[in-house]
């Protein structure tokens, strides 16, 4: 059932991320189909959280936005289902550990299975917490995605070492949102993994040009982007489909170049 | 399944952002090696004597004991210390520590200022650049301490994300220090916070319970019955109690900020209405909704609107070792007035509330029985507010 590898195999991925319920739950629903079209490898689906402590403002405001019109974790899997009557395109949650807590951590991983989640990223379960979730990740067959940062120094390959489906490689300090310049750090972020493990490197935080894609392909397995997209979202609202596929297609192909 | 490090029970943990995860632990490892530090202590101890002006007293409170009929009252005043209140105890910790670490920097959140005013104090003494993170909310509500800070050297930072109070600001401080953290310490000012900082700032507030043992016993021979402090992150109480929790006899109690009331949704119950949560690097009781959103919360004092409370205070609650009680934005305010009257002492409203408990259960108890209550900052910050709440309008 697992499609994390399909992800990563023979290609570079590229994995647009969107909150969901920004600026409706049918435009999501809209959104996962056509980024999917347009080839998107893998969707990171963000669950909003009230304190997104992990989040710059693009994200903060989106997940404002999605709660203020209502979205709930079950109209999120609601909408899923109605997705996977059509498509297959792999799908990660991104949410912090709360609403999973709240909602019961057997209970949430239950309904994921069920819509074909394929994996979890929570940016407040550090390596040393993942216990918290692992059980009923493993339990029902979800990969709980680890996550290395410029900071995490000697902790790179001891999480490398025990890591499933991808590692989320954060590029840069701070919190999620577009740069201008993204650290070569990464790189060897990249290299210290890849001393210990095949696994793939998705890379994450600030991304949002081709150019700067391209260059992460260079030497990264997959290239995340979240902010740049959730922008479009804002701007357009729900006229904004056509405009987020327009980009997701132009960053799959930079990807795909790189 | 295994816990981690840092646990009171199944709360406390590490739920913080990988980012974050080495400073956490450099930071655990640095106290551990320094908290039996000669001569960390030391200077420690010079500080909290010569410029904290500790120990603080244990006052009886004679005419609001005779007055109220029952129990003795003594009130740790917490208020009297530099900058007036309990925060410069682990201020001054954690800033030292930060400058044993070779930090040249720290943050901070605050709700009511007292916080934001202790760590910019620490910092323009010991040497380190200092930036404040405070809700707009808490900023208008608090403009003195705004402008203290600013005096002080500090750069403060208004935050106005989400409910722009006490948990955005904790947000932020959160995300500034995730930006920068090699040259910079987040000077966490409560018992809460991913571990190890619960466990930090208790032990530098420990020092209230220490003395209280020490000077009640001078005074009265045996240890007090009741222990009464207000709770927000907990960080006095937790100051206040610790010294007491192997002695069964003594009851701690923990007073939570009703607002409104308990039966409204103005509330900041989170030990009467919250849930076991995660939230904030930690695990314990939030005010949450059914789906894990962290609710708005409300009090009159802004360093008790705060919607989690911190991992042991939540251990100790469900363990039935402290009881942790609600108490109403009017009962805390008529608190307030009561010991200015009675004793001429005008108290933060954050410790009204732990006062405002101690006006109800003394008539209970009898008169060889003795409450100490947590005292936690004095309310010369709070005297403009409080003329609004009576509908007075004054200009500070």
């Amino acid at each position: 059932m697992n499609r994390l590898r399909q992800v990563f195999e023979g290609k570079k991925a590229f994995i647009p991320f969107i909150t969901a319920g920004d600026p409706s739950i049918e435009i999501t629903e809209q959104l996962v189909m056509q980024m999917a079209a347009a080839g998107a490898d893998l969707i990171e689906l963000g669950i909003p959280f009230s304190d997104p402590v992990a989040e710059g403002l693009v994200i903060q405001n989106a997940s404002e936005r999605a709660l203020a019109g209502g979205v709930t974790v079950d109209s999120i899997f609601d909408m899923l289902m109605r997705v996977r009557k059509a498509c297959d395109v792999p799908v990660a949650f991104m949410t912090y550990v709360n609403p999973v807590y709240a909602y019961g951590v057997e209970r949430f991983l239950r309904n994921c299975h069920e819509v074909q989640v394929d994996a979890m990223i929570v940016p407040d379960l550090p390596f040393e917490e993942r216990d918290e979730l692992m059980p009923y990740c493993r339990k029902y067959g979800i990969t709980l995605i680890s996550m290395i940062a410029p900071t995490s120094g000697k902790r790179i390959q001891r999480i490398a070492r025990e890591a499933e489906g991808f590692i989320y490689c954060v590029s840069s300090m701070g919190v999620t949102g577009m740069r201008d310049k993204i650290s070569d750090d990464v790189k060897d972020m990249v290299r210290l993994v890849k001393e210990v493990s095949d696994i793939p490197c998705a890379i994450g935080f600030g991304i949002s040009t081709p150019g700067q894609a391209a260059r992460m392909a260079e030497f990264a397995d997959g290239v995340i982007v979240g902010s740049a997209i959730v922008k479009i979202i804002e701007k357009y609202g729900s006229e904004c489909v056509p405009h987020v596929v327009e980009y997701v297609r132009t960053m799959k192909n930079a990807v795909s170049r790189g | 399944m295994i816990m981690s490090k840092g646990r009171f029970g199944i709360y406390g943990g590490q739920y913080i952002p990988e980012t974050l995860m080495n400073a956490v632990i450099e930071l655990e490892e640095e106290y551990n090696r320094l908290k039996n530090d000669a001569r960390f202590n030391g200077e420690l101890e010079y500080l909290l004597e010569n410029y904290a002006g500790r120990p603080s007293l244990l006052y009886y409170a004679e005419k609001m004991t005779k007055d109220l009929g029952g129990a003795k009252i003594y009130l740790k005043r917490e208020d009297l210390n530099h900058t007036g209140s309990h925060k410069i105890n682990n201020v001054l910790g954690q800033v030292l520590l930060a400058k044993h670490m070779g930090k040249t920097r720290v943050i901070a959140e605050t709700g009511a200022g007292q916080h934001g005013v202790a760590t910019a104090t620490a910092a323009a003494l010991i040497g380190l650049e200092c930036e404040i993170f405070m809700g707009r909310e808490d900023t208008e509500r608090q403009a003195l301490n705004v402008y203290r800070m600013k005096l002080l050297g500090a750069k403060v930072h208004v935050v106005t994300s989400g409910t722009q109070t006490l948990k955005d600001a904790v947000n932020e401080t959160l995300r500034e220090w995730s930006r920068r953290v090699r040259d910079t310490h987040y000077v966490l000012g409560s018992v809460m916070g991913p571990h190890p900082f619960p466990t930090i700032v208790r032990d530098f507030q420990s020092i209230i319970g220490r003395e209280v043992r020490k000077q009640i016993l001078e005074k009265e021979g045996r240890l007090p019955d009741m222990l009464v402090a207000c709770v927000g992150g907990g960080s006095n109480a937790m100051g206040l109690f610790y010294d007491f929790i192997e002695d069964r006899d003594v009851r701690l109690v923990g007073c939570e900020a009703a607002g409104h009331g308990i039966h409204t949704d103005r509330n900041a119950a989170t030990m009467t209405l919250g849930k076991v949560g995660i939230f904030h690097g930690m695990k314990s009781y939030f005010c949450q909704d059914e789906y894990g959103q962290i609710t708005p919360v409300y009090s009159i004092s802004a360093g008790l609107d705060y919607p989690g409370v911190g991992p042991e205070h939540a251990y100790l609650k469900d363990t039935g070792r402290a009881e942790y009680v609600p108490i109403t934005d009017e009962e805390a305010v008529e608190a307030f007035e009561y010991l200015s009257r009675t004793e001429g002492i005008i108290p933060a409203i954050e410790s009204a509330h732990a006062v405002a408990c101690a006006i109800k259960e003394a008539p209970k108890m009898n008169r060889d029985q003795i409450i100490v209550v947590g005292l936690s900052g004095r309310g010369d910050k709070d005297v403009a507010s409080i003329a609004r709440y009576r509908g007075v309008d004054i200009h500070e």
